[in-house]
């Protein structure tokens, strides 16, 4: 498979946002309550366990397995290769991501598959974490 | 009691306009038409209502359809969150608001033009974060990534639940064909007079592989559905009233508009095991007396997880209960008769309701027998109406 165009740019929110700016710096951070040690994802701004306000962007090594996945093939937009392969990974830290898989055939994904972090650029220049098979050589 | 707003509200009126691809008009206009046909079905005027309800995301201003169909003086007004799985909820408002007191008459309606105006389906990337009324994060999480349409955020829950319980998409395509079939005897219908196989589903092309293919999907429809509500007490002097027998919301956790890929298991659907107990816990309703269920069918995999969570049959048991031919007209749970939103056409989940006023009063085209109790299950709302 050959490396996908450019990401559209994630919309940006004041919750959110500590998500992609670590995505441009190459890192991938995920919310952990300072408080009760909780991880959290997608973020919010107060901790569902024990009220903390203190969610802090903690940097995790990104491994985990393809929880779940598609191959979307209709409808198309011009920004995408298809078929998009879109996946649900859990991560080691136990919180699941929405992301693409990169450099795989579409008919070896699975679920289970050990999956390991990449980055992919955006239109607007940035960022957005995907996952590989682990293992696979660095493209 | 969980469902404690149940016996104390009914449906009087039901207006609904032709569900079509180009309905040609607004969603004002076509939420005026319903709302007139719906007042005319009960014998009200216009300036009889005094409460109006509809959906978080619908494009129908208030002001719009007061200046349009000469609503007088509204008591109250309330919009009900969660897309099409909150569509059940507009009759849970309305039917608060009445036994309250807070209004007497209350209209609930939707409006779309999902085909030829906003297209559910069409892949678009120019979501704004500040959607905030469309209750969902997917355009956060879910955008950058190609996930751009309600089937694809569903297909991941849908992979997952034919892979925990070792399914096939050919399980699906069973319930479909059903639901074609009740659709080809409904003249109302998208798919009137089209009935299909499983082979002509199995070779419809896929969206979301290995999970939705386009004869799962529901249509995109132009149309709109009307309800008039009021007071158990004021419903008896109405010429055709359904009982609204129990009523409940069950939005579970973070659950967002389509799906929610964080939940614990996404091959269960929590919030319709959640509404289950509601509607069946505690209102002294069981599930073995709901004689028709009107199940929202937005994607067959919704369909399926609502069936199990619902508890008519036990988790990854829904195939099976499909197969056996349960959800047919001699089946033991009658299920979308008018061929859901599949087969009839997409108001957001409400054409369901009318279906389950058309089956209570005996005018449905494909009617199953004298159903005493219809359920109405959205997911995360849904009612059981009665017969009056
Ligand atoms: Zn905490």
């Amino acid at each position: 498979m050959t490396p996908g165009r450019p990401h559209p740019e994630p919309v940006r929110t004041a919750d959110n946002h500590g998500f992609w700016d670590a995505a441009d710096d190459g890192r991938l951070a995920v919310q952990r309550c300072a408080g009760c040690r909780a991880w959290y994802h997608p973020p919010r701004p107060m901790c569902p366990a024990c009220g903390s306000l203190d969610l802090r962007w903690t940097d995790v090594p990104g491994t985990g397995v393809v929880y779940s996945y598609t191959l979307l093939h209709h409808p198309q937009h011009p920004a995408f290769d298809y078929p998009v392969i879109a996946v649900v990974v859990e991560l080691d830290e136990g919180v699941r991501l929405v992301s693409n898989l990169i450099g795989v055939a579409a008919a070896e994904v699975r679920i289970g598959l050990p999956v390991e972090l990449r980055f992919a650029p955006t239109v607007a220049g940035g960022q957005v974490p995907v996952f590989t098979v682990a293992g696979a050589a660095q493209r | 009691m969980s469902a404690g707003i149940g016996g104390r509200a009914a449906i009087v009126g039901l207006g609904q306009t032709e569900l079509s691809k180009a309905a040609g008009r607004s969603e004002t206009q076509l939420a005026a038409e319903a709302i007139r046909a719906a007042l005319a079905d009960a014998g009200l005027a216009p300036a009889d209502v005094d409460g109006l309800v509809s959906y978080t995301i619908d494009p129908v201003e208030e002001t719009e359809l007061a200046r349009a169909i000469g609503f007088r003086e509204l008591a109250w007004s309330s919009r009900v969150p969660y897309g099409g799985g909150g569509s059940q909820g507009v009759l849970l408002h309305a039917a608060a608001a009445t036994a309250s007191g807070a209004a007497t008459t209350v209209v609930a309606y939707r409006a779309c033009k999902s085909r030829s105006g906003n297209r559910f389906g069409r892949a678009q990337v120019g979501t704004q974060a500040g959607t905030s009324h469309a209750g969902t994060t997917a355009s956060q999480w879910c955008t950058p990534y190609g996930l751009l349409t309600p089937a694809s955020w569903m297909s991941l829950n849908a992979t997952r639940y034919l892979h925990t319980f070792g399914l096939t998409n050919a399980d699906f395509g069973r319930a479909v064909v059903q639901l074609r079939q009740y659709a080809a005897t409904n003249p109302d219908a998208h798919f009137a007079g089209r009935p299909i196989t499983l082979a002509d589903h199995q070779a419809s092309r896929w969206i979301a592989e290995p999970s939705i293919r386009l004869f799962d999907c529901c249509q995109e429809t132009d149309g709109a559905v009307a309800l008039v509500i009021t007071d158990r007490p004021r419903a008896a002097s109405f010429a055709a009233p359904v009982g609204i027998a129990a009523a409940s919301g069950a939005a579970v956790g973070g659950e967002e508009v389509a799906t929610n890929h964080y939940r614990p298991d996404l091959a269960v659907m929590d919030s319709a095991v959640a509404l289950g107990r509601r509607l069946f816990g505690s209102t002294g309703i069981a599930r073995a007396d709901i004689d028709v269920a009107m199940i929202y069918d937005a994607f067959t995999p919704v369909l399926f997880m609502q069936l199990e969570g619902l508890g008519f049959c036990g988790p990854g048991e829904a195939a099976g209960f499909v197969a056996d031919g349960h959800l047919g007209p001699t089946g033991s749970l009658p299920t979308n008769p008018n061929g859901g939103l599949i087969g009839e056409g997409y108001i957001h989940g409400l054409n369901l309701t009318s279906e389950a006023v058309r089956q209570l009063r005996g005018v449905a085209a494909n009617q199953i027998g004298r159903p005493q109790r219809v359920l109405v299950s959205a997911g995360r709302t849904g009612v059981v109406l009665e017969r009056w």
